[in-house]
């Protein structure tokens, strides 16, 4: 582009819009397509942008393929833990502390409240049926949400960092220095995952857990150690996650199902145990969002994701067909 | 009942029932109301826990105070003898389906045959069939939804500005502004759900009735938590005005996001700027922003029992320790109304309370009320504050504002 992207888009695009009143959003989709043509700098923007939404689903979508694939448990409390993050944040930011304490803080607190409730009742339900601990997780977000609608009422909450914005391109495409803490720590902290299951002690005890349950146990593993662990690793993740989204966008007691599902389909996406795939799988979908928002306007967002992860698993599913394999 | 009983051979426990469906089906038809010695009793179902928990409190303070200051000012006059005012309350939960099972408690239960609305339009709309089922007049301050007075309701009548209303005034606003309306684009980004799409459809038939052209036409999903497709938009079409309406979450996420993506634009309207309280969270990137409200502290209006709006405020502020945000200063002139009806219906007959309401016309220290056949307040505009210094400040309508516009917002980079 040159140097005066947005004029050149202004005047180009202006013209060629008409009164949408009684558009279609046939029409409404070509316009913003011509958009994306004409002044190829937004879709460095929303490509950009959609990668550090993305970030934040792949911190939670982690905890969530860890304990699935671990405790074979669907951790419909994860959106609550993301929540749950941002709220301790804020009370690290009422204390007079940095914001960006908020993200230590945050993963700790929430790694102790996930041994807690593994403790109190997942403890219960981790070698029973799924449905059983489908419901007990359920009943954990619940409840988690209307405490904390009791504890800090349903005002929707955010935390201004001050790290600013960086922008390029005369101004066209900005990157908020918070999304990029977040990117960075999403892709880091996988790093570390990683690391920590593929070398560490109790990494490879989560390993050989995951494998076989009973064997571990025979081999002298405590795998409700394992379990507490990994459940409260989890916990700390969405905690992580939650403390970046108080501060880049904002949390209230009741944002917690979008994350949960949104996690739940970087997983389905990714396949189980596929840490690099959670990754790839989350900054694409969070991509791939932003530009269906941008093209097909925000009502249809949420819906072409869906649609994008059925295409998926169908495509996936023939591909491996035809390889004489199974999904694992 | 003999007749009955005797022709059907019904036997005790059959006839219990009986007679329990028929006290509860022709009781409401000679409704008169709770009336028990010297005081009258409303009844209203509110959202004191869930996710309204916030409003609803607000509501029910507003309540609170209309009620005390009615019983401090010597109450109710029916007939020849006065009454003082009690409200029977119940939490909802947030929950349409809670709040229908507690007005039919209400009305069977409890004998209450006057309610106060619930917070908000969901509620509301899920409450009327009920009191227009008994016939029981339902006086609600916090439900706008214009779809709620499209059903030929006679027992609903509300207090406040309609949806539709919210940000036309920012439409009328820009075109006065520039004095070329038909040059004017807007961009519109309204949350998915009744309430929010009622603004933009107020927003579109303004700016089709002036000539203005709409760039943006964006719906927001409830649980959308990012605006930055719709941003994207903004900043490569650049409109005159960008007009986002998506309750708490998308005013915060409005004003969080436009600062962050660095969006320009002369004019941006919102609403439920004060329950994001932009001020207090986001400083200086929340100035220049235009807010929807329903009432003003810095208002006119004056009334005989709070005097002028601001003694309103003050008054409040004394009672609850907060500044009062317009829902529960229209839950406070809800009491008015009811107080004013009765008073003129000399009677607790709810057919004739119904006719009192609907013939009210009167000032109260949160505007002028008079409603219209379906039961909407004709009398009382919107106005649009603007942050101004970290205040809210009236800008229009221009009949009332007490500040000056400012207009256009520069760019980020001079900001």
């Amino acid at each position: 582009m040159g140097s005066k992207p947005a004029s050149l888009a202004h005047t180009t695009l202006a013209s060629t819009l008409v009164p949408p009143l009684t558009n279609t959003n046939n029409i409404i989709m070509l316009d913003n397509l011509t958009i994306l043509i004409d002044a190829p700098v937004f879709i460095v923007d929303l490509l950009v942008n959609g990668i550090l939404i993305g970030a934040i689903f792949v911190l939670a979508a982690y905890g969530m393929a860890l304990v699935w694939g671990v405790m074979n448990i669907i951790n419909v409390a994860q959106g609550e833990y993301v929540m749950l993050g941002g709220f301790v944040t804020l009370l690290v930011v009422k204390a007079g502390l940095h914001p960006l304490w908020g993200i230590p803080i945050a993963a700790c607190v929430l790694f102790i409240l996930g041994l807690i409730l593994y403790r109190l009742i997942l403890y219960r339900v981790v070698d029973r049926d799924i449905f059983i601990s489908l419901l007990a997780t359920f009943g954990i977000s619940i409840l988690l949400a209307q405490l904390i609608n009791q504890l800090f009422g349903a005002d929707v909450q955010t935390i201004d960092p001050g790290l600013g914005t960086w922008h390029f391109m005369d101004g066209m495409v900005t990157v908020s220095v918070t999304k990029v803490i977040a990117f960075s720590l999403a892709l880091g902290l996988g790093l570390c995952l990683w690391f920590f299951l593929k070398h560490a002690r109790i990494g490879q005890a989560i390993r050989a857990t995951a494998q076989n349950a009973q064997a571990a146990r025979i081999l002298g593993i405590d795998t409700h150690r394992v379990y507490a662990i990994t459940y409260g690793i989890n916990a700390a993740l969405c905690g992580t996650a939650g403390s970046l989204v108080i501060m880049a966008w904002a949390v209230h007691p009741y944002m917690g199902l979008p994350y949960t599902v949104r996690s739940f389909m970087v997983v389905i996406v990714a396949g189980l145990g596929n840490l690099p795939g959670v990754v790839l799988a989350g900054l694409g979908l969070g991509a791939a969002e932003n530009f269906a928002g941008f093209i097909a306007g925000t009502e249809f967002q949420i819906a072409f994701v869906f649609l994008l992860m059925i295409a998926i698993l169908i495509w996936r599913n023939r591909a491996l067909k035809r390889q004489r394999r199974y999904l694992k | 009942m003999m007749n009955i009983k005797i022709k059907f051979s019904i036997t005790g426990k059959k006839y219990l029932c009986l007679a329990a469906w028929l006290t509860l089906t022709f009781l409401p038809l000679s409704a008169v109301s709770k009336v028990e010695g010297d005081t009258i009793t409303l009844g209203a179902a509110i959202s004191l826990t869930g996710k309204y928990a916030t409003n609803g409190k607000h509501t029910k303070n507003g309540y609170d105070l209309g009620m005390k200051i009615i019983n401090d000012s010597g109450g109710i006059k029916v007939g020849k003898k006065t009454y003082k005012l009690a409200i029977k309350y119940y939490d909802d939960e947030s929950t349409p389906a809670r709040g229908v099972q507690l007005a039919e408690r209400l009305i069977n239960q409890d004998g209450i045959r006057f309610l106060l609305g619930p917070y908000g339009s969901g509620l509301t709309k899920a409450m009327a069939p009920i009191t227009e089922k008994y016939k029981v007049p339902m006086v609600e301050a916090n439900g706008a939804s214009l779809s709620l007075f499209n059903n030929g309701y006679r027992y609903l009548f509300a207090i406040l500005s309609t949806t539709e209303q919210y940000l036309q005034t920012a439409v009328s606003l820009i075109a006065d502004t520039t004095g070329k309306p038909e040059k004017i684009r807007i961009a519109g980004a309204f949350e998915n759900d009744p309430f929010s799409q009622d603004i933009r459809n107020g927003v579109f038939d303004d700016a089709k009735r002036l000539g203005m052209k709409m760039v943006i036409d964006d719906k927001l999903p409830p649980d959308l938590n990012d605006m930055s497709a719709t941003l994207t938009k903004v900043k490569a079409l650049r409109p005159d005005l960008l007009v986002v309406s998506g309750h708490a979450k998308g005013a915060a996420l409005a004003i969080r996001q436009i600062s962050d993506m660095k969006v320009n634009v002369p004019m941006l309207a919102l609403t439920h700027c004060d329950s994001a309280d932009i001020i207090g969270k986001f400083g200086k990137a929340a100035e220049y922003a235009l807010c929807a409200s329903q009432w003003d502290r810095s208002l006119a209006y004056k009334d005989q029992f709070f005097g002028s709006a601001e003694n309103f405020a003050q008054r409040f502020e004394k009672n609850f320790g907060y500044t009062p945000p317009y829902q529960a200063a229209e839950s406070a002139a809800a009491l008015l109304v009811y107080k004013d009806a009765l008073e003129r219906a000399g009677s607790f007959e709810t057919e004739q309370v119904r006719d009192a309401i609907a013939a009210t016309d009167m000032q109260t220290f949160y505007g002028n009320i008079k409603f219209d056949a379906t039961g909407k307040n004709i009398a009382k505009p919107m106005v649009l504050y603007q942050v101004q210094d970290g205040q809210y400040k009236v800008v229009a309508p221009t009949k009332w504002a007490a500040s000056q516009l400012r207009w256009p917002t520069p760019p980020w980079h001079q900001r």
